[in-house]
C-alpha cells in the first residue's frame, strides 16, 4: 500500500458518550484502523473500536507459574542438593519451610510480568508518536477526547473520510501529519 | 429501618463536592505541583525534617563506626528498637496497598482520591522499614548474604530462618508497592507533560509518561494490568504482615510462640496504617485546600475501618491473656503476669489505653467527621501500636525461661535519634512527592465525575 | 575514635607538634580508662597513628624531658611498652636451661601440636601443681596436674588465671631506682656497698621481708643469709596469712602443726567457718574431689555437710545443714559443741534455733567416731581451731579423717607479729636496709600499722623492691626489681600435704626479670647465681646420688619430688583447759573481712579474667560491696547499691551495700583487695580498699562498726540479678532439680517429670548412630562445688575476652559457661544451688532454625557448630535459644593491639571481632585434635582421652564429657543414671548436655 504524508485523521469530541457513539459509528461504517483517546478509561470504547483480545491475564499466569516453580525448586535444590546442611534436626527438605518463600516468589513474577508485559503490548515506552504533532491533542490527557482514522486503513480516503467524520458531529476534525 | 438508611445515605457526604469537570478537577490537583509557587510552609516543613534526617544519617554514621554495642540492647534482649521500628513501618505501609488494591477490588470508588498519597506512604514507610533489619545486624556490611546468590563457597542462606521470609516477603512488597504505585502515576504523569510550561518539567514528565496517549487499547490493557496488579497485590499484602509476625511466632520464647499473631499482625497493621494515612491527609486537605476530593465521607470511612480493625486487635490482646492462663503453661502465664505487674506495666496499660480504650470514641460520628479529633485519635493509636510492638519484642525476652537470665532493656540515646530520625526521613520524603507529583489520582477522579459516564443513545 | 581518625593523616613526624601524641597525652588517656574501659580504650590507644608513629621514632618526645620526674615515669612507661612491642612481635624464646615436657606429648616441638609441662603455681605459699599447654614456647593454657595427689587434675580459678597475669601488660617492666630506668648491673653496683656495711655490723640494719614461702630451696638460700648476717631478720607477712591455724596448733599441741583432712573417709563433716571448697583454701582441689566422691547418693553411703559461718560461701551452699552465725558467736557455738563432746565447759545458751542444731550435730557426730571431722576456718580465733583439734580427738578421728604434718610454711611464726616487730625496728631507725620480696604491705599492711608511712617518713637508706608490678610499695622503695613471674623462673615449693614441686619455667622472662631466688643470692654475694643453678644446686644437696641427672628428670617431668611428702604426725591435744571463746558483744555490729573469692588479697587486682569472674554467692563483677543480711537490710532500710559509710574506730570507708541472702543478722562482710591505687588499668580504682579498717588485733571480724546511710547509690555490676527459681506469679520452675536423699531412694525418677515423649515431632529425627562419636556431657550438680574454676578455664580455652563493668552492668558479659546460683526458701538462711551452664548443644537446636545465612548448624557428631565467619550478627538465635548461653560482641570487645595479649591467645581457637555471635562448642578445637590423631593411629578416641577445657580441670569431676554413642562412656553411664535430666527439655530441644539431679542429705533429726 503506498505511505501518504498523512498518518490520519483525528476527530475531537466533548464527551466520552459522544466518542463512544462516534467510535461505534465509524467501525459500523467500515473503517477498522481506527483508535480512540480519551483523559480517563472508558470501557465501551474498546470494543468500540473492536478491539477485543487482551493478552495481559496470559502474560501474568505465565509468570506466576514461572515465579512459584521456579521459587520452590531453588530452596530445594539448595537445602538437599547443592549443600544439604543439618538445621536443628529438621530433614534436609523440610516443604512447609519452604512454602512462604514460594508464594513470595510467585507474587513477584506475576507483578513483573504485569508490568512489563502490559508495557510491552503497547509498545511502550514510546516518546514520539504522529498525534503529538497535532496541538489539540495536548487535551486529551484533560477534558477531550479524540478518534482517529488511521491513513493506513484500505477505506481511508482523505476527501470522504474527513466528510464522513464530519457527520459525526466532532468539535473539530485535523489531519495528522506523519 | 428504611427512613434510617434513607437519612444516612442522605446526610452522607458525597465522594467529591458537586461542581467540577474534568477540566476543573484536572487543573485544581495539577496546579499543586505546576503553577504554584513553593510555599513557605513547605520550605520550613522540608528543612525541619532533612535535619531530623541528617540526624538519622549521624547517627547510622556512629553505628556503623563502633557497632550496634551503641544501642540498649543486650542478653537476653537481643532485639530493640531496631526491630520495634521495623514491625510498626512495616504495618503503616499496609494501609496504602490495601486502599489502592483491596477497596479498587472491593469497587470502594471513595478510595481514588486518597490512593495516590495512601501508596506513597506506603513505599516511604517501607523504605524506612527496610532500613532497620540492616541497621541492626552485628556486620550490617554482610546484610548481602541474605540473598541466594551464587558464590566460591557454594553457601547460601538459610530456608527456614522467618529472616529469608522476611528478606522476601519485603524485597517482593517493596517492588510491588513501587509499581503499583508508578503504574498508576502514567496517565497522570501525561497530564502533567501536557500541562507543564516549564521546559525541563515537560521533558522530565515526559519521559517518565514513556509517551502516553489514552489510546482505547492502552487503557484496556492498562485497566487489566491494574487489577491484576490489585489482585495480586491483594494476598501480597496480607501475606507480609503474616510473615513478619512469624519472624516472632517461629520463635520459641513466651510470648512469641502463638498461632494468633498473623490475624492480629495484619489487623495491627491496617490499625495503624489508616491511623498514618488520617495524620497525613488531614493536614494535606486543609493546606491545599482539597476539601472537595478528601472530604468528610473519606475521614468517616477511614474511621469506620480504624474501628473495626482496632477491635480485631483487641481481640488478639484478649485472646493471649486468656491462652496465658487457660494454657497452665507455666512460661506463659509468668509472661502475663510480667506484662500487668513487671517493670514495663506501664507501658502495657498504654498499650491498652491507646489502642482499646480510647479509640472506642471512634463510635461517636461526630468524632469520625472531625478532623481535629481523628487528628488526635490517630496519633494516639499510632503510639499505642508503637507500644504495641515494643511490648511484644522487649517484655517477651526480657524474662524467658532461665530466672538467672532475667534482664532489662533500657533504650540510649541513639536509639531515639535513629527512630526519630526515620520519622524525620519519612516526612521529608512526603514533602517532596507532594511537591513534584500530583498526590490525588487525577484521571481517576475524572471518573468519578457524572459525566464520565457514557449515556447510551 | 573520630578525633584520631581526624588526625591520621597529619604527616610531619617533628616531636612535639601539637597533633603529635606526647607523653602526658598519652599518660592522660592512660589514667583516663579506668578498668573498665582499659580493655577497649588501650586498643584505640594503641590502635590511633600517632602511637604507632610514636613507638617508630627513636626517641618518644618524653626523652627530652629528664629533668620531670613525672613524665620520667611516663617515659618508662611507654618505653617499657615500646620494648615489649619489639619483643613481643619477635618469637619467644625457650628458656636455656632444660625444661622437661609432661609425658602427654612427643617430647619435640611440633608446629601446631602444643607441648605440656609440669610446673606448680603457689598462692599464699601453698603449691598447686599445675600442666601448662605451650604453643612454640608460648604458654597458652593452665590444667590440673592429674597425677599429682594434690591436685588430681583440678585447678582452681587463681592458678587459672595466672596465665592471663603473666602476660599482663601493665606487669613491671623494668628495673628501675627512683623511678629512673636502670640496669641489673646498676643494681648490682649499687647494692655492694651497703652489703659490705652491712657485713661489718653483721647485718644488724638488714631487714626481709617476704610472703609466706614454703619453698625448700629460697627458705635454705634465706637460713645461710642470716648466717652470713646473724643480726639481720627475716619478716613475713602476707594480709591472709594462717596464724590463727598456728597458734590454734600451738594451743592444742605446745608445737605448731598443720593439719590435713581425708574427706573421702569422713560420714559427717562440721565446717566451722573454714570455706574448704574455695579457690585459697589450702588443699581444696584434693578436697573437693574427695567430697564430691563422697556426695554420690547412689553409692551405699552420703557424707554429710553441716556449716556453721559467719558469711554465705559456696562451702555453706553445699551444706545440707547451714546455720549463718556471726563470727564471734561461732566460737561460742564451737565451745558449747566442746561442751557437749566433754572436752570443754561452756555456760553459752542459744536461740531455738541453733540449740536444736547443735544438739542433732552432736548426735550425729557421736554416732561417727571416727568417721566425722570438725574443720575450723582459718579467720576464727585460734582457740576454735584447739577445740576443733580436740574434737577431733574425742572423736577418734585422728588417723582416719585428720592428720597432722609439719607446717608447709617454711617459716612458721606470727606474721603480724612478725610485721609489727619490723615496724618498730623502721621507726626506732634500726634499719639502714630494707628488701621486700615480693608482697605489697604499703597497700595491705594493717591500717594501726602505719607500713606505708612508715616507709615514706622513716629514713632507711636502702629500701629494695621485688614485685610483678610497681605498686603502691614499688612506689616508696628506691629501687625496684621486675620479678619474673613463676612462669617464666626457676623455684620450687610444697604443695598443701607437702609434696614438693620444681617450678620449672615456660619462657625466658618477657621483660628479663629476677626471681626471689636470684636477689637472695646477691645478698648473699653469689650476684651471677642463676635460678636454675640456684634450685639444682639445693637439690643436688638433698639428692647427691649418681642418678640425681635421672632424679632431676623425673621431678620436672612428674611435676613433684618424690618422697617429699610429709610423714604424718602423731601429736596429742595437750592442754585441757582451753580459754573460752570471747563473749561476742550481742547488739554491736560485727564487720567481718575476707579474703576476695576472685582478686583474693588484691595481688590479682589487675587480673581482667578474675575481676570479671561473677564471685560464687553475689555473682559480683569488678568490686566489692558490702554484703548484708536481708533483715538486717530492712531494718535499716537499704537497698542494694545504696551507698553507706562505714565507721570503725576513727576511720571511715563509704562503699555499695549488696543484700546478700543467708547473710547472719546483724553482721556485715567485707572483701578485701579493691580500692587499689596502683594495680594497672584494670585494677586501679576498681572496688573499695577495707585495709583502711583492718586492724591487727582484729584481722577477720571485730563489732563496733557504724553504719550511716549517706544517700546516693552506685552501679553495681551483677551477672545473675535474679537468682531464685520461683517467679513471682507464685509458680516454680523445675530448673535445678533437687530432693533428699530419702525422697530419692523413694522415687528415684522423680527428676525425669515432664520430659516429652521421644518422637513428639513430625519430622523423622536425625540419627547420630551411623557416626562413630556423638558427643554428649552430664553435669553431675552432686559434686558441684561452685568453685567457678569452669569458668576461667573456658575463658582462657577459647579466648574469651572480657568486657568491662559498663558492659556487665549492660549485661553483655562474655562467658560462655557461667555459673547459675539459685537460692531457695528463707532469704534468712536460704538452701542454695549451682548449675554450670554451658551450651546444651540441642539436637532440635532453635538457634540452627531461626539463622537466616546458616552460620550455626549442626554437625554429623551432634555439636551445634558456631560458624564465626558466616554470622551476620542478627542475634536472632540468642533471642530464641531458651538457655540464654550464646553470646554477642556488641563492640570490638576482642582486644587486637596488645602484643602480650596476642601471645596469650589459643591458636587453635579463633579470635572473634564486632557484631559477632559466640557460644560455647564443647572445645571443639579439642575434639578435632584428637580425632585426627586417632585417624591417623586408625582407631577409636577412647573415653576420657579427650576432655573439654571445664571437664579438665574442675576439682569435683562434676562435669563429665564423651561419646553418648559408645554404652560404656561414663557420660554415657551418667545419663542412664534415674537422676538425668535435661534443662528445659519439656521444649523439645533435647540438651545434648544434662544434669544429675541434686540430692541432699538432710538429718532426719533436722527435718521439718
Amino acid at each position: 500500500m503506498k505511505r501518504t504524508p498523512i498518518y490520519g485523521l483525528l476527530a475531537e469530541f466533548d464527551s466520552p458518550s459522544d466518542l463512544v457513539a462516534a467510535a461505534h459509528k465509524t467501525y459500523a461504517a467500515g473503517y477498522k484502523k481506527i483508535d480512540a483517546y480519551s483523559p480517563f478509561p472508558i470501557e465501551e470504547l474498546a470494543e468500540a473500536i473492536g478491539f477485543h483480545h487482551n493478552y495481559v491475564p496470559l502474560v501474568v499466569l505465565i509468570g506466576g507459574i514461572l515465579g512459584c516453580a521456579g521459587g520452590y525448586l531453588m530452596q530445594w535444590w539448595i537445602a538437599t542438593v547443592s549443600y544439604p546442611v543439618n538445621i536443628g534436626g529438621r530433614p534436609f527438605h523440610s516443604w512447609p519451610a519452604f512454602i512462604v518463600v514460594t508464594f513470595e516468589m510467585t507474587i513477584l513474577c506475576a507483578v513483573l510480568a504485569a508490568v512489563f508485559g502490559m508495557l510491552a503490548l503497547n509498545g511502550l515506552p514510546m516518546p514520539y508518536h504522529p498525534v503529538f504533532n497535532v496541538p489539540r491533542f495536548a487535551f486529551a490527557t484533560k477534558d477531550r477526547f479524540f478518534l482517529i482514522v488511521f491513513s493506513s486503513d484500505p477505506m481511508y480516503n482523505s476527501m470522504a473520510t474527513r466528510d464522513f467524520l464530519q457527520s459525526l458531529g466532532p468539535r473539530s476534525i485535523s489531519e495528522v501529519p506523519s | 429501618m428504611d427512613e434510617r438508611t434513607e437519612q444516612m445515605t442522605a446526610n452522607r457526604a458525597p465522594v467529591i463536592e458537586p461542581g467540577h469537570t474534568f477540566a476543573t478537577v484536572t487543573d485544581k490537583i495539577s496546579s499543586i505541583v505546576l503553577t504554584r509557587p513553593t510555599s513557605n510552609g513547605w520550605l520550613i516543613g522540608f528543612g525541619l525534617c532533612f535535619l531530623i534526617t541528617m540526624v538519622l544519617l549521624y547517627a547510622i554514621g556512629y553505628l556503623f563506626v563502633r557497632g550496634v554495642g551503641i544501642w540498649g540492647i543486650d542478653i537476653p534482649v537481643g532485639w530493640g528498637f531496631a526491630i520495634v521500628n521495623f514491625v510498626w513501618w512495616i504495618g503503616i505501609g499496609h494501609a496504602g496497598t490495601l486502599i489502592s488494591a483491596i477497596l479498587l477490588l472491593l469497587r470502594q470508588s471513595w478510595r481514588n482520591s486518597i490512593n495516590r498519597f495512601a501508596e506513597a506512604m506506603t513505599l516511604f514507610a517501607v523504605a524506612c522499614a527496610g532500613m532497620f533489619p540492616v541497621l541492626h545486624l552485628g556486620r550490617p556490611w554482610l546484610a548481602y548474604w541474605l540473598f541466594p546468590y551464587p558464590n566460591t563457597m557454594n553457601y547460601w542462606p538459610q530456608f527456614r530462618s522467618p529472616l529469608v521470609w522476611d528478606v522476601f516477603a519485603v524485597s517482593t512488597y517493596a517492588t510491588t508497592s513501587a509499581l503499583f504505585w508508578f503504574v498508576g502515576l502514567i496517565p497522570d504523569l501525561a497530564t502533567l507533560r501536557d500541562r507543564s510550561e516549564n521546559p525541563w518539567a515537560r521533558m522530565i514528565y515526559g519521559i517518565l509518561a514513556m509517551g502516553w496517549r489514552g489510546s482505547a487499547r492502552h487503557w484496556s490493557r492498562y485497566e487489566t494490568a491494574y487489577l491484576l496488579l490489585a489482585g495480586l497485590a491483594t494476598p501480597l499484602v496480607l501475606s507480609v504482615h503474616t510473615v513478619v509476625s512469624f519472624d516472632f511466632a517461629i520463635g520459641i520464647v513466651p510470648g512469641w510462640h502463638t498461632t494468633i499473631f498473623p490475624p492480629y499482625f495484619v489487623a495491627g497493621a491496617i490499625y495503624s496504617g489508616f491511623a498514618m494515612v488520617l495524620m497525613l491527609a488531614i493536614p494535606i486537605r486543609k493546606f491545599y485546600g482539597l476539601e472537595d476530593f478528601i472530604t468528610a465521607r473519606h475521614l468517616e470511612n477511614s474511621a469506620k475501618v480504624m474501628l473495626a480493625t482496632g477491635l480485631i486487635v483487641a481481640y488478639g490482646y484478649g485472646i493471649e491473656a486468656f491462652m496465658g492462663w487457660y494454657s497452665g503453661n507455666r512460661y506463659d502465664s509468668y509472661l502475663l503476669w510480667n506484662r500487668l505487674h513487671g517493670p514495663y506495666s506501664f507501658f502495657y496499660y498504654m498499650l491498652l489505653s491507646c489502642n482499646i480504650f480510647i479509640p472506642q470514641l471512634l463510635w461517636i460520628r461526630k468524632l469520625r467527621t472531625s478532623p481535629l479529633g481523628l487528628f488526635v485519635i490517630s496519633g494516639v493509636i499510632l503510639v499505642g501500636m508503637w507500644l504495641e510492638r515494643f511490648i511484644i519484642v522487649v517484655v517477651s525476652l526480657q524474662r524467658d525461661f532461665l530466672t538467672s537470665s532475667f534482664g532489662m532493656y533500657y533504650p540510649t540515646r541513639w536509639d531515639w535519634a535513629t527512630y526519630i530520625g526515620t520519622i524525620g526521613f519519612f516526612i521529608a520524603c512526603m514533602f517532596l512527592f507532594l511537591r513534584v507529583l500530583p498526590a490525588i489520582s487525577i484521571f481517576e477522579m475524572r471518573t468519578l465525575l457524572p459525566e464520565a459516564e457514557v449515556r447510551p443513545e | 575514635m573520630p578525633e584520631q581518625n581526624g588526625q591520621q593523616h597529619r604527616e610531619d613526624i617533628c616531636p612535639g607538634k601539637k597533633n603529635k601524641l606526647d607523653l602526658q597525652t598519652v599518660r592522660a588517656r592512660v589514667a583516663e580508662t579506668k578498668g573498665p574501659e582499659f580493655w577497649r580504650s588501650l586498643e584505640e590507644l594503641a590502635g590511633s597513628e600517632e602511637y604507632r608513629e610514636m613507638m617508630h621514632r627513636e626517641f618518644p618526645k618524653g626523652a627530652s624531658e629528664w629533668v620531670d620526674a613525672v613524665s620520667r615515669r611516663g617515659f618508662m612507661k611507654l618505653m617499657g611498652a615500646s620494648l615489649a612491642m619489639a619483643g613481643m612481635t619477635a618469637c619467644t624464646k625457650q628458656p636455656l636451661e632444660p625444661i622437661v615436657p609432661y609425658v602427654r606429648q612427643p617430647e619435640e616441638v611440633v608446629p601446631g601440636r602444643p607441648l605440656f609441662y609440669a610446673t606448680a603455681f603457689t598462692l599464699g605459699g601453698y603449691a598447686s601443681p599445675v600442666l601448662v599447654e605451650s604453643h612454640l614456647y608460648r604458654p597458652t593454657k593452665i590444667e590440673g596436674n592429674d597425677q599429682h595427689p594434690a591436685s588430681l587434675g583440678g585447678t582452681d580459678v587463681f592458678a587459672q588465671a595466672s596465665i592471663l597475669g603473666m602476660y599482663d601488660p601493665d606487669r613491671s617492666q623494668t628495673i628501675s631506682y627512683l623511678d629512673e630506668v636502670r640496669t641489673w648491673g646498676n643494681f648490682l653496683d649499687a647494692i655492694r656497698g651497703p652489703l659490705n656495711s652491712q657485713k661489718a655490723v653483721q647485718g644488724a640494719g638488714l631487714r626481709i621481708l617476704t610472703r609466706t614461702i614454703s619453698s625448700p630451696t629460697l627458705a635454705d638460700q634465706l637460713r645461710s643469709l642470716l648466717k652470713l648476717y646473724p643480726q639481720a631478720k627475716w619478716h613475713v607477712y602476707e594480709p591472709v596469712n594462717r596464724d590463727n591455724v598456728l597458734q590454734g596448733s600451738q594451743m592444742a599441741f605446745g608445737q605448731p602443726v598443720e593439719t590435713q583432712y581425708k574427706l573421702e573417709n569422713a560420714d559427717v563433716i562440721l565446717s566451722l567457718d573454714a570455706d574448704f571448697l574455695y579457690a585459697g583454701f589450702p588443699g581444696f582441689t584434693r578436697y573437693a574431689r574427695d567430697f564430691a566422691k563422697r556426695r554420690d547418693p547412689d553409692a551405699e553411703s552420703m557424707s554429710r555437710l553441716y556449716v556453721v559461718e559467719s558469711t554465705p560461701s559456696s562451702t555453706g551452699a553445699n551444706a545440707d545443714h547451714r546455720l549463718p552465725l556471726r563470727a564471734a558467736e561461732i566460737g561460742e557455738f564451737a565451745s558449747a559443741l566442746g561442751a557437749a563432746l566433754g572436752i570443754s565447759s561452756s555456760s553459752r545458751t542459744f536461740a531455738a534455733e541453733p540449740a536444736r542444731y547443735l544438739q542433732a550435730l552432736v548426735r550425729d557426730l557421736q554416732a561417727h567416731r571416727g568417721s566425722s571431722v570438725v574443720i575450723a576456718g582459718d579467720h576464727q580465733p585460734p582457740v576454735v581451731h584447739a577445740l576443733a583439734h580436740a574434737m577431733n580427738q574425742a572423736l577418734g578421728n585422728v588417723g582416719k579423717t585428720v592428720f597432722y604434718a609439719d607446717p608447709v610454711d617454711a617459716n612458721p611464726l606470727n606474721q603480724t607479729e612478725s610485721l609489727k616487730e619490723l615496724i618498730a625496728d623502721m621507726r626506732s631507725g634500726k634499719v639502714d636496709m630494707l628488701v621486700v620480696m615480693g608482697g605489697n604491705p604499703a597497700y595491705d599492711a594493717p591500717a594501726d600499722f602505719g607500713f606505708a608511712d612508715a616507709l615514706k617518713n622513716t629514713s632507711i637508706p636502702l629500701r629494695v623492691h621485688l614485685g610483678l608490678y610497681r605498686d603502691e610499695t614499688a612506689e616508696l622503695c628506691h629501687w625496684h626489681i621486675n620479678e619474673a613471674h613463676y612462669l617464666e623462673a626457676w623455684g620450687d615449693a610444697r604443695a598443701y600435704d607437702g609434696t614438693v614441686s620444681i617450678v620449672q619455667p615456660l619462657i625466658a622472662p618477657l621483660f628479663n626479670g629476677r626471681s626471689a631466688y636470684e636477689l637472695t643470692a646477691v645478698l648473699a654475694g653469689q650476684p651471677e647465681a642463676a635460678g636454675h643453678e640456684i634450685v639444682q644446686g639445693y637439690w643436688k644437696k638433698q639428692h647427691p646420688a649418681a642418678d640425681f641427672e635421672m632424679f632431676w628428670r623425673k621431678s620436672l617431668h612428674d611435676g613433684w619430688v618424690a618422697s617429699t611428702t610429709f610423714a604424718p604426725k602423731s601429736v596429742a591435744v595437750k592442754a585441757t583447759d582451753l580459754p573460752a571463746p570471747t563473749q561476742a558483744a550481742q547488739n554491736a555490729v560485727e564487720i567481718n573481712f575476707r579474703r576476695d573469692p576472685s582478686i583474693y588479697d588484691g595481688s590479682f587486682a589487675n587480673n581482667g579474667w578474675l575481676q570479671e569472674l561473677p564471685k560464687p554467692m553475689s555473682k559480683m563483677t569488678w568490686d566489692n560491696p558490702v554484703l548484708i543480711g536481708p533483715v538486717m537490710a530492712e531494718r535499716l532500710q537499704l537497698q542494694s547499691k545504696d551507698m553507706i559509710e562505714l565507721e570503725l574506730n576513727g576511720k571511715k570507708v563509704t562503699a555499695p551495700v549488696w543484700i546478700q541472702a543467708g547473710h547472719p543478722d546483724n553482721s556485715i562482710t567485707v572483701h578485701l583487695g579493691y580500692g587499689r591505687r596502683r594495680a594497672g588499668r584494670a585494677g586501679t580504682g576498681t572496688g573499695f580498699d577495707f585495709y583502711a579498717l583492718r586492724y591487727s588485733a582484729t584481722p577477720w571480724f571485730t563489732t563496733g562498726v557504724n553504719i550511716t546511710k549517706t544517700g546516693g547509690t552506685y552501679p553495681l555490676a551483677c551477672t545473675q540479678g535474679y537468682q531464685t527459681m520461683d517467679t513471682q506469679d507464685g509458680n516454680s520452675r523445675p530448673l535445678v532439680r533437687r530432693a533428699s536423699l530419702e525422697e530419692y531412694h523413694r522415687e528415684p525418677n522423680f527428676a525425669r517429670e515432664e520430659e516429652p515423649p521421644a518422637g513428639l515431632t513430625l519430622y523423622p529425627g536425625y540419627d547420630y548412630k551411623k557416626e562413630p562419636n556423638a558427643w554428649g556431657m552430664a553435669i553431675d550438680m552432686n559434686s558441684c562445688v561452685g568453685c567457678n574454676n569452669c569458668i576461667v578455664a573456658c575463658q582462657s580455652e577459647n579466648n574469651i575476652p572480657i568486657v568491662g563493668k559498663e558492659q556487665v552492668v549492660k549485661g553483655r558479659h562474655m562467658h560462655w559457661l557461667r555459673v547459675d546460683a539459685y537460692y531457695e526458701g528463707d532469704r534468712a538462711n536460704p538452701q542454695a544451688y549451682f548449675q554450670p551452664v554451658p551450651c546444651m548443644q540441642c539436637e532440635n537446636a532453635p538457634c540452627e532454625l531461626v539463622c537466616p545465612v546458616g552460620a550455626t548448624t549442626h554437625s554429623t557428631e551432634g555439636l551445634n557448630d558456631m560458624v564465626y565467619n558466616r554470622c551476620v550478627g542478627t542475634r536472632y538465635c540468642s533471642n530464641n535459644c531458651p538457655y540464654k548461653v550464646r553470646r554477642f560482641n556488641f563492640l570490638l570487645f576482642q582486644d587486637w593491639e596488645t602484643p602480650e595479649l596476642k601471645m596469650m591467645r589459643n591458636p587453635d581457637v579463633t579470635v572473634r571481632s564486632r557484631g559477632v555471635m559466640e557460644k560455647c562448642t564443647y572445645c571443639v578445637q579439642r575434639i578435632s585434635q584428637h580425632r585426627i590423631d586417632s585417624e591417623r593411629e586408625n582407631r577409636a578416641i577412647k573415653d576420657g582421652e579427650l576432655q573439654t577445657a571445664c571437664q579438665q580441670s574442675c576439682p569435683a569431676n562434676a562435669i563429665i564429657f564423651g561419646n553418648i554413642n559408645d554404652p560404656n562412656s561414663r557420660v554415657s553411664k551418667l545419663k542412664a543414671n534415674p537422676r538425668n535430666y535435661g534443662l528445659l527439655a519439656d521444649l523439645n530441644t533435647r540438651p545434648r548436655t544434662t544434669y544429675l539431679a541434686e540430692i541432699r542429705n538432710p538429718n532426719p533429726a533436722l527435718e521439718g
